[in-house]
């Protein structure tokens, strides 16, 4: 199927594009790189009276390191994000995390600003987001505003942006020394959306986690940040700690069905992830082995 | 603003100067407007990969870009990348190895194997699975695929060496 007419509008700035939003409402869409807005064109799920297309504005692009904290450009692309030397050292959960995004022709275009701002709950990004304590740097008519990333997905394709919003960019509190993550999801093909996927992040202090923070998605309706993390926290991890975080785990998650997976599944599968991530965050493989007999 | 809009950029090389409709994608402009039809037309949402084109020399998914965000952009398809001879290599190895049976996904599939074959001059077959993962194949069971990309990496590694 083909879009349906719309008009136009190529932005030359921010504040253009703020201007456009704000004239337009609800009618209008933002176009960065197209891979979710153009589909949903074509299967006309969406038919917006403006395409507001930010693609050319330099201003939201790029990635910088300064005191302690990485900011990433709204339009960044995945590709970007995979070259980048600044991300490999200072966020390589993200890089990992991106060669499990799509495929190539569509790692070209897609960028973490719309990835964000679309919101899937299967995406990898949002997690990750949530796992690194990004903050999401946001326009609109009132100025800018700050949004933690365990606020910012609020549902199933939903954020905290009003349509006369911008998504401009993201900071993240770069890496610290002594710090290891974790990327895995389970999906039918690379490059699919995941079934369920782990994004953790962690800080090991003579073989403890001094800090975990563990990334859930395609579990809910957004990115999960698990407090089941807290039970494996400054505590020597056992297999019965570990148990313990597995049910912990299990209680906090309400997970949907589709075509993909039921709620069982996506439950027992989340589990894996969980103990798989912690044997191989600690290196101790015999934490998995033990987990589900 | 529904009004069309101008747009001047370079396909295969060639300078192009019209004005499309804003909801024109640029699968449609090639092959309707520039009678460029190698590029194929699949499922339009960006799952089939018959569609891949090279903009600034990236692979992009035409279905998914609309012409007008072509604007000042170098465009290659598959007529561009037959013509200069840049993959008769890997041609002749898609017929030698049977690697296409309608040909519909082959335009695609030549467009995301040269590359990974630009990027990466050894790929192993499951670097070769992974870079053609989003282009799909009704007929061939992509195993005669792999084995003329393959074979196209060996002999140009050879070549070069
Ligand atoms: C075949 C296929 C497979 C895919 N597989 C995956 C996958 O495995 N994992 C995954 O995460 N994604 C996947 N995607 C989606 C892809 O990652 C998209 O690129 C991404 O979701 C959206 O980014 P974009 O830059 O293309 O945004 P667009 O498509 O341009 O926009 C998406 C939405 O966000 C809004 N928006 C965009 N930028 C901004 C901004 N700066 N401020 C405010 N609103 C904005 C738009 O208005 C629109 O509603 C896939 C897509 C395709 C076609
Ligand atoms: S037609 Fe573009 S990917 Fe299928
Ligand atoms: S050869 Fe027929 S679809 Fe690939």
């Amino acid at each position: 199927m083909k879009a349906s007419a719309f008009a136009y509008a190529r932005a030359t700035s921010v504040e253009n594009a703020l201007e456009l939003l704000a004239d337009q409402g609800d009618r209008a869409k933002v176009l960065s790189g197209g891979q979710s807005l153009m589909p949903a064109m074509n299967l006309r799920l969406i038919s917006p009276e403006l395409v507001v297309d930010i693609g050319g504005l330099a201003e939201l692009r790029g990635i910088a390191v300064k005191e302690g904290i990485l900011t990433i450009g709204a339009l960044t692309r995945y590709v970007d994000l995979l070259k980048s030397t600044e991300i490999a050292a200072h966020a390589p959960l993200l890089a990992d995390a991106v060669t499990h995004v799509a495929h190539p022709a569509i790692r070209n275009r897609g960028t973490i600003g719309g990835s964000l701002a679309h919101a899937d709950p299967a995406s990898e990004l949002p997690a990750c987001m949530v796992a690194l304590a990004a903050t999401i740097v946001v326009r609109g008519p009132g100025g800018e505003r700050r949004i933690a990333a365990r606020e910012f997905f609020t549902g199933i394709y939903e954020t905290a942006l009003s349509p006369q919003e911008l998504l401009v960019a993201v900071d993240l509190p770069v890496a610290p020394r002594q710090s290891s993550h974790f990327f895995h999801e389970f999906a039918r093909r690379h490059g699919d959306y995941a079934i369920v996927g782990l994004a953790a992040q962690a800080v090991i202090n003579d073989g403890r986690f001094a800090d975990l923070r563990l990334g859930f998605f395609a579990v809910g309706d957004r990115p999960l940040l698990a407090g089941a993390a807290g039970k494996l926290v400054n505590v020597a991890v056992t297999s019965s700690v570990l148990s313990e975080a597995l049910s912990a785990l299990a209680d906090e998650l309400d997970p949907q069905e589709d075509h993909q997976a039921t709620p069982a599944m996506r439950r027992h599968l989340a589990k894996v992830l969980l103990a798989r991530s912690v044997s191989e965050l600690l290196s101790r493989p015999e934490l998995h082995a033990g987990a589900f007999v | 603003m529904t009004a069309p809009i101008t747009i001047s950029l370079e396909v295969n090389g060639e300078r192009v100067d019209t004005s499309v409709l804003p909801r024109l994608n640029l699968a449609d402009f090639l092959r309707e407007y520039l009678k460029l039809t190698g590029t194929h037309v699949g499922c339009e949402h960006g799952v089939c990969g018959a569609c891949t084109v090279r903009v600034d020399g990236e692979i992009v998914r035409a279905c998914l870009m609309l012409a007008v965000q072509a604007d000042n952009a170098s465009v290659e398809t598959i007529e561009g990348l037959s013509d200069s001879g840049e993959i008769a290599d890997l041609q002749a190895a898609f017929r030698d190895r049977n690697a296409l049976q309608c040909g519909f996904c082959t335009p695609g599939m030549l467009m995301a194997a040269q590359d990974l074959l630009k990027q990466t001059s050894a790929p192993d077959r499951e670097q070769i699975r992974e870079h053609l993962s989003g282009n799909y194949c009704r007929c061939t069971g992509y195993q005669a695929i792999v084995d003329a990309v393959e074979s196209t990496a060996r002999a140009r590694a050879g070549r070069t060496a």
